[in-house]
């Protein structure tokens, strides 16, 4: 039976949502702390920062990254008591390494269609427990057939996905490196952050290579951390604050498993992401309408890739930016102004900290010294995780 | 309002040495598809799977399903936990306008798994309970039957019965692979495997895959003449440790009541004509017509002896045979359950068919060793 379908969604919500309180935990290796201990203090501080107590919360949205760091089966589960989930509906939603903004997304469409009025997001990661180094649980992401034999890592296949962005645009490494090094300066004024340091273009280029292109400077450390984020219904926030922040938009998209059949040069799951977000807000030009990006960020030239992605930058034009300085915390188009990844630290999934918390701070006029100098309406918050394969976007606004 | 319109579904067998995980997705995916008649390509708005990375072996699963889903490039994504959880998920997005048509989807290929007890295993506290006698995971759910049992005074027979009607409840159903004729001597004589726990009343593993095609009413009405409503779901956890857990099903309980609420439902023993819950041990089952509120505390058990909960009484109670008959489907044990209650209700359910039947409840619980579950309410 052939359906006519009305072209484009309608995005009927139920209520709008908003944000009204953020937390995350410093970033590190935390040896002395569970997940769950993790979770519990990122909670703690969203609930201050909102003026709710865990009785208010209706429900919960985990966010975790693979099970195989932790070495535990149901990891959403064993961090149920430490996230507030205990006693109330809870699900842990899980993309790879996309989760830290689909998380929210998920704490979005709990509220939109009515379920609850106030929900919960908590992303926990705890990396330091896998041993010798998290990258021995990303053996297991592969084909097992096409792919485990060749005993790849994710430094690897970014290495060649670096290499190719930098050809098909004849891009140096200078420019790229440039991004690591406004996001560990930006990071100085993070107080969470892991490895915020003020370094030069030159010592990317001289840090000690890990697969060519990719130098140690140009990769995020693994962490450990947490964050949380509150999301209410409008007759809530009213009651809590006199500013919230609304999430105006949010999209995904999954690209195929055969990452070795893509041209890796443009990120086209994060431009179909980014599409449906963009319709859902209403955003038609978003290089002019969006204040405030926080591309996810976790090797240098992913910043870039993501920003063309997000049509912040026409294709191969991000390097350009971000060279002239549009993309400093004082320029036209402020970018990672937290420090991202790469300066305050990449627990896979926690980065929501970094990301869809920072928007909301920044939003909030609540980021203290990483404020960035312009005015801000509308910002933008994006991961990307799995083999190089999901993209979520979500678009947030002061004015509703 | 959400609406189910297509259900697909691959297996149930023991075992599938002849397919992959991906491939007997891909076949219950077509089958969903078409009969809703719908292209994925163009028509669906949202793909959800439900899977744990570590039942599948992979770090990070979520990166394997969207080809054979048709959903490449498409709003994707994995929930951890039961088809239910998907389908909860699925009611929001459609609720919350970010899809018109959503597809969940879950699988099992448990015969895969080596040792489901290791597995399990790890799921457990490693500081607290993984390495407490060091026994097979089993013996938990072992104590709280015994716990239950002394609870509600019932004898062992009670349980036994419960694996009687079930698998010959399986007898009638052509996915069904532990269908079997067993009397309540047999089930008796079986051996005691975690005391008080015999080996028929746990139910063995099994493989297979279940999609359904949801929609939101405008289009229901446009794809089907005889949509099933999605008239409530809920989903509750109760916490992860076992020694704060108060081992009363209570996740049944709250899930079902969100659920209830959500579908207008003020008395469920009078309102539900049929329910599927999760017996993936036998005991289970009694504990959860408690939970689901379909029977009195203390009746259930005398009930379930009088043939109220048999295929031809007031209340039939896992007519497709239950996990009992049909086994173990990891993720997907929902999935068989909300299968088996679409199909009543469409009237497709073969020689299983009850008449008259117009609001099904489908139930699961998230497997050791967890106080999570889900339920959702459908109905005609």
């Amino acid at each position: 039976m052939e359906v006519e379908r009305i072209s484009g969604l309608k995005f009927h919500k139920k209520q709008d949502v908003a944000i009204v309180g953020a937390g995350m935990t410093t970033w590190k290796r935390r040896l002395n702390e569970t997940g769950r201990e993790l979770s519990y203090l990122a909670v703690k501080q969203a609930l201050e920062e909102a003026g709710l107590t865990l009785d208010d919360i209706e429900m919960v949205v985990m966010g975790s990254a693979p099970d195989t760091f932790d070495g535990l089966h149901l990891k959403g589960e064993y961090l149920l008591d430490g996230s507030g989930g205990s006693d109330r509906p809870y699900m842990r939603v899980f993309v790879g390494g996309g989760t830290g903004v689909f998380a929210p997304i998920a704490g979005y469409w709990h509220v939109a269609s009515g379920l609850a009025d106030v929900c919960l997001v908590v992303c926990e990661e705890k990396m330091s427990s896998s041993y010798p180094h998290p990258q021995s649980a990303f053996k297991y992401i592969w084909d097992p057939i096409l792919d485990r034999p060749l005993n790849p890592n994710l430094i690897w296949i970014f290495a060649l996905e670096m290499r190719r962005y930098m050809h098909v645009h004849n891009i140096k490494h200078e420019d790229i490196a440039l991004v690591s090094v406004k996001n560990k300066a930006n990071a100085l004024d993070h107080p969470c952050a892991q490895v915020a340091e003020k370094i030069t273009v030159e010592d990317v280029l001289n840090s000690e290579p890990m697969a060519l292109p990719v130098r140690r400077l140009d990769v995020s450390p693994p962490s450990d951390g947490a964050a949380a984020l509150i999301m209410v219904a409008p007759h809530i926030a009213r009651q809590l604050t006199d500013n919230p922040v609304w999430v105006t938009g949010v999209g995904w998209a999954l690209d195929t498993t055969w990452w070795t059949n893509r041209d890796l040069y443009f990120p086209r799951y994060v431009a179909e992401a980014a599409k449906m977000a963009y319709r859902m807000a209403h955003v038609t030009d978003p290089r002019k309408e969006i204040d405030v990006a926080e591309p996810y960020d976790p090797f240098d030239y992913k910043e870039l890739h993501h920003m063309e992605g997000l049509g912040l930058a026409k294709k191969g034009e991000a390097p350009i930016l971000t060279r002239e300085g549009v993309t400093q915390r004082d320029g036209d188009l402020p970018t990672c102004p937290s420090g991202g990844l790469l300066g305050v630290g990449n627990p896979i999934a926690a980065t929501m900290g970094v990301k869809a918390c920072e928007i909301y701070w920044q939003l909030a006029y609540r980021a203290g010294k990483r404020q960035v100098a312009k005015e801000v309406t509308t910002g933008v918050c994006q991961a990307w995780g799995d083999l190089m394969q999901v993209g979520t976007v979500m678009v947030m606004s002061n004015k509703r | 309002m959400v609406a189910v319109v297509g259900v697909g579904y691959s297996g149930f067998n023991s075992t599938t040495p002849d397919l992959s995980w991906k491939e007997i997705m891909y076949e219950a995916a077509l089958r969903a598809y078409t009969d809703a008649g719908v292209n994925p390509r163009r028509d669906v708005d949202s793909f959800i799977t439900c899977a744990e990375d570590i039942y599948e072996g992979f770090a990070i699963f979520d990166e394997f399903v969207p080809d054979q889903l048709g959903a490449v490039v498409k709003p994707t994504c994995t929930v951890c936990g039961d088809f239910i959880y998907g389908v909860a998920t699925a009611y929001m997005h459609i609720k919350s306008g970010l899809a018109d048509i959503a597809v969940v989807e879950a699988h099992s290929k448990a015969s895969d798994i080596h040792a489901l007890g290791n597995v399990i295993k790890f799921a457990m506290d490693p500081v607290w309970l993984r390495n407490v006698g060091n026994a097979h995971p089993y013996y938990l759910a072992a104590l709280e039957m015994f716990q239950y049992m002394s609870e509600r005074c019932l004898a062992e027979e009670d349980v036994a019965g419960v694996v009687v009607k079930n698998k010959n409840n399986a007898l009638l159903n052509p996915s069904a692979p532990y269908a079997a004729n067993v009397s309540l001597d047999d089930v008796m004589a079986s051996p005691k495997l975690f005391d008080p726990m015999k080996k028929l009343e746990i139910a063995p593993i099994a493989d297979g895959c279940v999609v359904f095609v949801l929609a939101s009413d405008e289009i229901a009405r446009e794809l089907t003449d005889s949509p099933v409503w999605v008239k409530g779901v809920g989903w509750w956890s109760e916490t992860y440790g076992y020694d704060t857990a108060s081992f009363s099903a209570m996740y049944a309980y709250k899930a079902a009541k969100m659920a209830y609420r959500m579908a207008g439902i003020a008395n469920p023993a009078k309102e539900v004509d049929f329910a599927e819950v999760d017996d993936r041990f036998a005991f289970k089952e009694l504990q959860h017509i408690e939970a689901l509120q379909l029977a009195d505390k203390f009746d259930v058990a005398r009930l379930m002896a009088e043939g109220y909960f048999d295929r031809d009484g007031a209340l039939p109670v896992n007519v497709s045979g239950g996990s009992l008959g049909v086994g173990n489907l990891l993720e997907c044990t929902g999935g068989q359950k909300a299968l088996e209650v679409v199909l009543q209700l469409r009237g497709e359910a073969g020689k299983r068919q009850l008449d008259d039947v117009n609001v099904g409840v489908a139930q699961a619980w998230r497997y050791l060793p967890t106080h999570s579950g889900a339920v959702a309410v459908f109905g005609v």
